[in-house]
């Protein structure tokens, strides 16, 4: 099928919020290249789940293309319409199965080397797209808090090495409650401009707190989950014909119930944390690849005002099947190594939050937990600096945010 | 300092590098490393030694050759390399491998990438598309079959020593028209050392880390992979003393170069194919995992070298080729998470380098014309004087 033949009854197998949005707009799809629209339905037959700022967007974006002329529809998609897709593509269910479309289609663009050309059509789309919408302003600067280190006594080689070009270092910091002054200021920026999914903490082990201003997200809470996934995966792989193309397919569609979650829980983030396990690469089996990827895909998909990321000790590196059998209830710690992990953590920390509205206001902060160093990256404070003023971490923050 | 003037470099580079396209890129990261080189081990460029070559063409050299592919190791990028902030993850190929190398800044990868795939394309000399997690042989010959087919050389001159995940069939390809048996023997030491450890106390888990691109599955073990009793029949190895050696390495690949330089001992092969992959572990996620295995491939590769110069069948008729099958995704790519993944087809992932050393080889010379990772086989073959018929690479002229 191609998208001209797209009829609005088609979306009945949707969420309503999904399916409402999908309806409306159905002229518009169905004048876009079928190398194009799944991408897009992938986004709107998760609606219902998404975060305000992802919901946003997409409203956006249907705006957009709605208003687009059919030789506007022509100019902006050309590139998109050259690819050339196989039959065996144009048979599959795209509509009701969007992302396991995107999948196979992936596979094709490889294999007939038509990937550079797909992510140059993309690039050049999303561009226009930004140029195109409203930008709307943010109500405070963002703020990006990432705490390393957690469990190092002492540690000889520089940390902060791919940031220090772009902030303020910091040798002379008192570590004395630290990180509860972090968190202290993280609430109270929630309380300031509540913003639903708008303020989070991340903790790559045992949350410090549980404040009902944040969005909580912790790898110690996870576990439940995570148990179930490692579970449900070693089920999966005994059964004949299964590959691993085949688990990335029924790994994508598992739903917070699956995997034990209540029902009584917050449906959207829920959801966001299935996917951590699901899509995400390491977070199943170190804390700190959760830390990071946690952190990317809620800045990513939130975009929130203030996240604040603590890393935690991973466990030591073992046999991937090994790790991933889950056996031992008290793994062997590499506090070293996960520092190292998360000295780039934050480094990329920082990257994300670059990527959103406001990166020329924005604040990002990264402290050794219970150690002197720290580093700045703000509009406030010269780059490629160092500084040995002694001061506490409510003092940087100010600093940072002045 | 005021907010226009400070306003993300990060983003100023993004964007700078996004208004390149992917060839202007890729010319920049050449050029990084090429200026790198020429400062650290000082490195001459190489257009001014063009039309001088040093490579012995007599039938008697070619007979005598030897060549010795590593391939390094499942993708790193510059930045943990070859610039200035990586090189203290790259001593022993700073230091000792490259002054004595011609070194290619430039090398390209227009295929997919995944290790199976990948590496099945730098060992046939065309673009394969062949299910990356299947453990399938490439459809068209490998070097193995031309160099064996061509030069007429036995089975016991071509081996390939490399990780388990499906590369068991890369020895021969499913071509017709060269049929079975002109392929190269296949080692893959984790599966050896997992048959000859069956049942034993000791634990050898260490070095028997799994594929990392796709944790749970290693495809069924098919082909003419070495058999258990051919340790002792070829290797000169018994089951105990292999076990025993094991027990002193840390890594896969550690396993690997052993294995490798035991068959340079026992068997002197004239094509040897090696392939490294612990540093796939960047799949995983930790930093710090990804950075430990490029500093130990980098150790592994001085070992095999020196290997080569102790081992008098290959002291001085050697040459060596390290290169990686490709890089890894850049930070600046939005569509990857970068250091973890080589997903997004970016420059960064795509380009990659190669270093060439031994004999016929110019030391000290850093060439920046692009090449293509497909261009491998075809200069083998006129290293060694057979015809890489089907390869659609070309030759590298620098190496001629």
């Amino acid at each position: 099928m191609q998208p001209h033949d797209l009829q609005a009854d088609q979306f009945v197998g949707y969420p309503p919020e999904a399916r409402k949005l999908a309806v409306v707009n159905v002229k518009a799809f169905q004048q876009l290249p079928l190398s194009f629209l799944p991408g897009l339905l992938r986004e709107v037959i998760e609606y219902d789940y998404k975060f305000p700022a992802e919901q946003a967007a997409i409203d956006k974006e249907l705006t957009n293309l709605s208003s687009l002329s059919p030789l506007q529809i022509t100019e902006w998609f050309h590139a998109f319409a050259q690819l050339s897709l196989s039959s065996k593509l144009e048979h599959l269910d795209w509509v009701n199965r969007p992302a396991q479309f995107i999948e196979q289609e992936s596979a094709y663009l490889w294999t007939t080397h038509q990937l550079d050309a797909f992510s140059v059509a993309a690039t050049a789309y999303g561009d226009r797209l930004r140029a195109a919408v409203p930008v709307d302003k943010l109500p405070v600067p963002r703020l990006g808090i990432a705490v390393i280190g957690q469990g190092v006594a002492s540690y000889a080689s520089p940390l902060f090495r791919d940031l220090r070009a772009h902030g303020t270092y910091f040798s002379q910091i008192k570590a004395e409650n630290g990180l509860d002054l972090l968190l202290d200021a993280v609430e109270d920026r929630a309380k300031a401009h509540p913003i639903p999914y708008g303020h989070w903490y991340v903790d790559g082990g045992q949350a410090a707190r549980q404040s009902p201003a944040l969005t909580n997200v912790s790898y110690a809470a996870s576990q439940p989950v995570r148990d179930n996934l490692l579970k449900y995966m070693q089920t999966e792989i005994a059964r004949p014909g299964m590959g691993p193309e085949e688990l990335r397919t029924d790994l994508a569609r598992l739903l917070p119930a699956d995997l034990g979650m209540t029902k009584d829980g917050d449906a959207v983030l829920d959801r966001f944390q299935v996917r951590l396990f699901t899509e995400g690469s390491g977070t199943q089996i170190f804390s700190t690849t959760f830390a990071q990827w946690t952190t990317r895909e809620a800045l990513r998909r939130a975009q929130p005002l203030t996240l604040l990321v603590r890393f935690a000790p991973r466990q030591r590196q073992k046999p991937m099947n090994e790790l991933l059998s889950n056996t031992s209830p008290n793994p062997e710690l590499d506090p070293i190594g996960s520092l190292v992990d998360a000295d780039m953590g934050a480094y990329y920390h920082w990257i994300n939050q670059q990527r959103l509205l406001g990166a020329e206001q924005s604040s990002f902060i990264v402290w050794f937990e219970g150690h002197s160093q720290a580093l700045v990256v703000a509009p406030s404070l010269p780059r490629g600096a160092q500084s040995d003023s002694a001061m506490d971490l409510k003092g940087l923050l100010s600093l940072a945010t002045s | 300092m005021g907010q226009s003037s400070h306003s993300g470099t990060f983003e100023a580079k993004s964007k700078e590098m996004r208004d390149l396209n992917p060839r202007e890129i890729a010319w920049r990261l050449a050029r990084t490393r090429r200026e790198f080189l020429r400062d650290a081990a000082g490195m001459a460029a190489g257009t001014a030694f063009m039309g001088a070559s040093p490579f012995v063409h007599a039938a008697t050299a070619k007979k005598k050759r030897k060549v010795i592919v590593i391939t390094f190791g499942g993708g790193a990028r510059d930045q943990e390399t070859f610039a200035p902030e990586g090189q203290i993850n790259i001593p022993h190929m700073l230091g000792d491998l490259i002054p004595q190398s011609s070194f290619f800044t430039q090398v390209t990868n227009h295929g997919i990438l995944g290790h199976y795939v990948a590496t099945a394309s730098l060992a046939t000399g065309v673009y394969e598309t062949l299910n990356n997690f299947s453990a399938v042989p490439p459809d068209h010959p490998t070097v193995f079959e031309y160099f064996r087919k061509d030069l007429g050389r036995p089975v016991s001159d071509a081996w390939v020593v490399a990780p388990s995940n499906g590369f068991n069939r890369i020895g021969e390809s499913g071509c017709r028209s060269y049929g079975p048996g002109f392929g190269a023997r296949v080692i893959l030491p984790k599966h050896l050392l997992s048959a000859a450890a069956s049942g034993s106390k000791a634990d050898y888990s260490h070095l028997l880390h799994d594929n990392y691109e796709t944790p749970l599955y290693a495809p069924q073990i098919g082909g003419g992979e070495f058999e258990l009793q051919q340790l002792d029949q070829i290797l000169k190895l018994s089951v105990n003393d292999f076990m025993e050696h094991a027990k002193t390495l840390s890594s896969p690949d550690e396993l690997s170069v052993f294995i490798a330089k035991r068959l340079m001992r026992q068997e002197s092969p004239s094509l040897l194919w090696l392939t490294l992959h612990d540093i796939d572990v960047a799949h995983s996620g930790a930093f710090s995992l990804y950075v430990d295995a490029i500093r130990r491939t980098d150790r592994l590769c001085a070992e095999l070298w020196k290997a080569v110069q102790e081992e008098p069948e290959y002291m001085g008729d050697t040459t060596l080729l390290i290169l990686p099958d490709f890089g890894r995704d850049a930070d600046q790519d939005s569509g990857g998470n970068g250091f973890q993944h080589h997903r997004t087809g970016d420059p960064a992932s795509r380009t990659t380098w190669m270093m060439a050393l031994g004999a016929g080889v110019r030391p000290g010379v850093v060439y920046d014309s692009p090449v293509q990772s497909i261009d491998l086989v075809p200069s083998i073959g006129a290293m060694m004087g057979f015809s890489a018929a089907q390869s659609q690479g070309r030759l590298i002229r620098e190496l001629l």
